[in-house]
């Protein structure tokens, strides 16, 4: 065990736990963020996206000594009041069914909405392809993609 | 108006309610659990009191109506349609209603075990009755309260959008007004529903109500259930199914690892328990690994060394909702070679004669031309993306369970069984389940969990890594079928037959079409025993068997000459003026109702783009579906552009999450034609995780998907499987449009798709 400091949503926050430990489990076990979901653990199904200095980020494969020092958002911290564009447009376009990929949905959309305000078609599929979600809500997803980008 | 009797009596609900120590009645669940977050969730002002009215419902004194969602959650969207069936008879504005996860308690929803129940399709049709009654007894207690306090006839009291009025008077009160008053009236013994046309809610679009929570990520999920001084445990289940636990090797090792409490066998049966239906289970007997994190608990299940066994063959007498049914479960390791190497000697041989009609046999001797044409696919995992997983807290006669599951009727008297106490003495809370598809109407990890909970006595969540949700097993099981139709010179179709089989049972539907619209039909099957469990998969069998049927007919009525949409109505047509037997399971006017309605709605026979067609229909579940499915191949890969959707579902509660529903089924059925599969080589799951089971994703999904329903009033049936099964049909007749080659085998990928 050792002691790491982080910066979580903008938060200093300390943990102990061993190096090792991915960020994903430091964030649902530790800190009581479980916005934040475990799906593969090998980096295959994006439900643990989260953003690392603002880029999309599997956290399960992200150890706790490699987080230390830089800026990490989880869900709960991609807006104060879940009003952040991406999530707005999650809600008009009513995109969940079980609702457990969203979180990790949204991550990988917020940060490439963030690094291209006005993505194709091809460029929101290259981004959201490592997101699986096993209820089949693409077709929304990438419409509610499409009308973050317009507010963005 | 319709009258119908209620079915509950306000004392079973009061038993009930009291039974529950009031815990489901009072504040919200644990996720939610304050006044002030609702508030702020809601964006309402949360009552200072709160008035039961019946099991569904209560009434705020200052007008807001809380409701139950009586069954567990899994995406369907019932947490959001089931509450507005009953908002629409009790007359309140939607803005007034806040929704609670019922717990589960067979009184206060009786039917058990499938009183609440999320599977088969069956929520919205078996509770629209019970729902509307609630709400419309409700609204009935509101009027009577109002009639004494007013000292006017009951039938003089209108109501709207939670105001109630006496016109003559010019006398008006809000529900929250009248509530504490309306509690003490009676439920009464008939109601009055509304008439269709009279719906404010119902047939209009609602958003989830858990959206919010959803997209900030707001604990929701089992995996996120936290309780103080709550362990994590995990289980190592045999490598292969065919094996068992013969012992742990480093127990002690293990134990001293960082974190770690506890190393154990668990044995989820007794010797002598009689398995139900749903008690399905390949691994009865695990190492449970009990830590303080994940973490150090998945290190530690990594490190342990167990010594597995053969299992023995054996007959097992198994309890089917009280109707005794003997399995046979085989010794060995398995193969999937060996499957289909036996599918294939069974399918050569007679099977067991479903159906016959007229003499198929002689009409098959007397045909010009004989088509024949087999079909097969895999076995499937659930891969639900929320893992299986368990909250449990056993303490002495009293457990309390938390999780997500589909059956929790079905689950509770096995785990009462295993822990020798009273039903009565276990609580279950359903969370909201990252996916079920099928899987989570099993629930042997919940009593794994509350085992291990006892053993540790302490609060465990047992979570299953990716890897044991994958290999332990409760799989859509491998078919196969062999279509064969007769025709005459003239290419009149003059007999029909299906054989179908599969590991360990048979997908036949025989009373399905198209049997019944023709004179001569024969369908037979079979069965092979096997030591890997199944279980119901989103639409079980007709996942399979609604592709092979509708490749067939498309290949058939090519081979006729024949619109492939046509000949499906000249058949339904024949089915429906002058049916073939007495047992078809159809309605041959709403089955070509939506074939018509998706002709019209992808203007088919129109030649537009460079896009190639499919159509398939299918009937399942109590509910139409049919798709007009676009590909284009784009560098050696098959692409949807468009699918064009019907379905008759009767009324649409809720049409925005119902297409929702549709499109969802859409692109899972393409994704599983193309490329689901698991296959076994010495019993062992030949994936274990993402990286090797291909799952489809956002590039691969169709462009666009249009949903249309067939207008009706015609009480609503089911949204969850029917669009799925033909979707796998409408794929497989594309992709021959496209490459000129029929698809036979799933994954459709696995046959290699190429032009020409
Ligand atoms: S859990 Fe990290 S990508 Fe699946
Ligand atoms: S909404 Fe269920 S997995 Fe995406």
């Amino acid at each position: 065990m050792a002691l790491f400091n982080l910066t979580i949503n903008g938060k200093k926050q300390q943990v102990d736990v061993g190096p090792s430990t991915p960020m994903l489990w430091v964030l649902r076990d530790h800190l009581n963020l479980v916005g934040t979901k475990y799906g593969c653990g090998i980096a295959a199904c994006g439900a643990c996206t989260i953003h690392l200095e603002g880029t999309a980020t599997r956290s399960c494969q992200l150890p706790v000594s490699a987080a230390e020092g830089k800026n990490i958002t989880s869900i709960e911290g991609l807006s104060e009041n879940g009003d952040h564009p991406v999530q707005q447009a999650w809600l008009e376009h009513d995109v969940p069914q079980c609702g457990y990929c969203q979180a990790g949905q949204i991550m990988s959309a917020s940060a490439l909405l963030e690094a291209n305000p006005n993505p194709s078609d091809a460029e929101i599929e290259n981004a959201m392809d490592g997101n699986i979600c096993r209820c089949g809500t693409y077709t929304r997803i990438k419409a509610a993609i499409k009308t973050a980008a317009q507010v963005k | 108006m319709t009258l119908v009797k209620t079915t509950f009596d306000r004392r079973s609900f009061l038993k009930a309610t009291a039974l529950s120590g009031g815990g489901m009645m009072l504040g919200f669940s644990w996720m939610s659990s304050c006044q002030p977050a609702l508030e702020q969730e809601t964006g309402l002002t949360m009552p200072d009191e709160w008035f039961d009215i019946n099991s569904y419902l209560k009434i705020g004194n200052n007008g807001v109506v809380s409701i139950f969602s009586p069954n567990p959650e899994f995406g369907q969207n019932v947490k959001t349609s089931m509450p507005m069936i009953v908002a629409d008879e009790l007359d309140i504005d939607w803005k007034n209603v806040v929704v609670e996860q019922a717990a589960y308690s067979p009184e206060q929803f009786p039917g058990a075990p499938f009183g609440q129940f999320t599977g088969g399709s069956r929520g919205i049709m078996s509770k629209w009755q019970p729902l509307r009654v609630a709400g419309a007894s409700a609204k009935h207690m509101l009027k009577q309260a109002a009639a004494q306090t007013w000292q006017v006839p009951v039938e003089e009291i209108t109501t709207e959008a939670g105001v109630l009025h006496h016109e003559i008077s010019g006398k008006s009160a809000g529900y929250g007004e009248m509530a504490s008053a309306a509690a003490q009236i009676s439920v009464p013994e008939e109601v009055e529903l509304k008439e269709p046309k009279d719906f404010k809610i119902i047939g209009h679009s609602k958003k989830n109500v858990e959206g919010k929570n959803i997209v900030t990520g707001k604990p929701m999920f089992g995996v996120d259930y936290q309780k103080e001084g709550m362990l994590i445990a995990m289980v190592v289940m045999p490598p292969a199914f065919g094996m068992t636990l013969k012992s742990i090797e480093n127990a002690e090792e293990v134990r001293s690892m960082p974190g770690i409490k506890d190393v154990f066998p668990i044995k989820t049966y007794q010797d002598d328990y009689k398995q139900g239906y749903f008690d399905t289970n390949a691994f009865p007997e695990l190492v449970a690994v009990v830590g303080n994190s994940t973490w150090e608990t998945m290190k530690a299940k990594k490190a342990i060394k167990a010594e597995w066994e053969p299992i023995k063959s054996s007959d097992n007498v198994i309890n089917r909702f009280g109707t005794d049914i003997n399995v046979h479960t085989p010794a060995g390791l398995e193969n999937t070679s060996d499957h289909n190497t036996q599918m294939r000697a069974l399918m050569a041989k007679p099977g067991k004669i479903a159906r016959r009609d007229g003499d198929p046999e002689g009409a098959f001797k007397k045909a010009a031309k004989i088509i024949e044409r087999s079909y097969s696919a895999p076995y499937l995992a659930h891969n639900c993306m929320e893992p299986m997983n368990f909250f449990a807290d056993v303490k002495g006669d009293k457990a309390h369970m938390a999780g997500p599951l589909q059956g929790p009727g079905l689950i509770e008297p096995t785990l009462a069984a295993r822990l020798d106490i009273p039903e009565e003495s276990i609580e279950i809370e359903m969370t909201r389940m990252g996916g079920g598809f099928g899987r989570r109407a099993y629930s042997h990890h919940m009593v794994e969990a509350a085992l291990i909970s006892q053993k540790v006595n302490a609060p465990v969540k047992l979570m299953y890594t990716r890897e044991d949700d994958m290999t332990n097993g409760i799989y859509r099981p491998t078919y196969t079928a062999t279509y064969r139709a007769a025709l005459d010179e003239n290419n009149n179709l003059l007999a029909f037959h299906v054989k179908a089989g599969g590991v360990p049972e048979s997908p036949l539907f025989a009373n399905r079409f198209p049997a019944g619209a023709i004179d001569n039909y024969l369908a037979e099957e079979f069965s092979i025993d096997s030591n890997i469990t199944i279980g119901a998969f989103r639409a079980p069998r007709s996942n399979f068997m609604a592709g092979a049927e509708q490749s067939f007919l498309d290949e058939l009525s090519e081979e006729m000459g024949k619109d492939p949409i046509e000949f499906r109505l000249e058949l339904l047509k024949r089915a429906g003026d002058d049916p073939v037997g007495q047992t078809n399971d159809y309605d041959a006017a709403r089955y070509a109702g939506v074939l018509e309605l998706v002709r019209k709605n992808s203007s088919w026979g129109q030649t537009t783009s460079d896009s190639h067609r499919g159509v398939a229909a299918y009937f399942c579940h109590n509910t139409y579906a049919a798709h007009v499915l676009d590909l284009k191949i784009v560098n050696g890969k098959p692409l949807v552009q468009k699918v064009t959707c019907a379905l008759d579902c009767g009324i649409v509660v809720n049409p925005d999450a119902a297409t929702n529903m549709a499109e969802g089924a859409i692109v899972d059925g393409i994704g599983n034609a193309l490329y689901g599969e698991l296959t076994f080589k010495d019993g062992v799951p030949q994936k274990n995780n993402f990286h090797q089971y291909r799952m489809i994703r956002m590039s691969e999904a169709p462009r666009d998907i249009e949903v249309h329903f067939v207008q009706n009033e015609i009480d609503p049936t089911g949204m969850g499987e029917p669009p799925f099964p033909p979707i796998f049909g409408a794929l497989a007749n594309a992709l021959y449009r496209a490459t000129g080659r029929r698809h036979y085998s799933q994954p459709f990928i696995g046959e290699g798709i190429s032009l020409g």
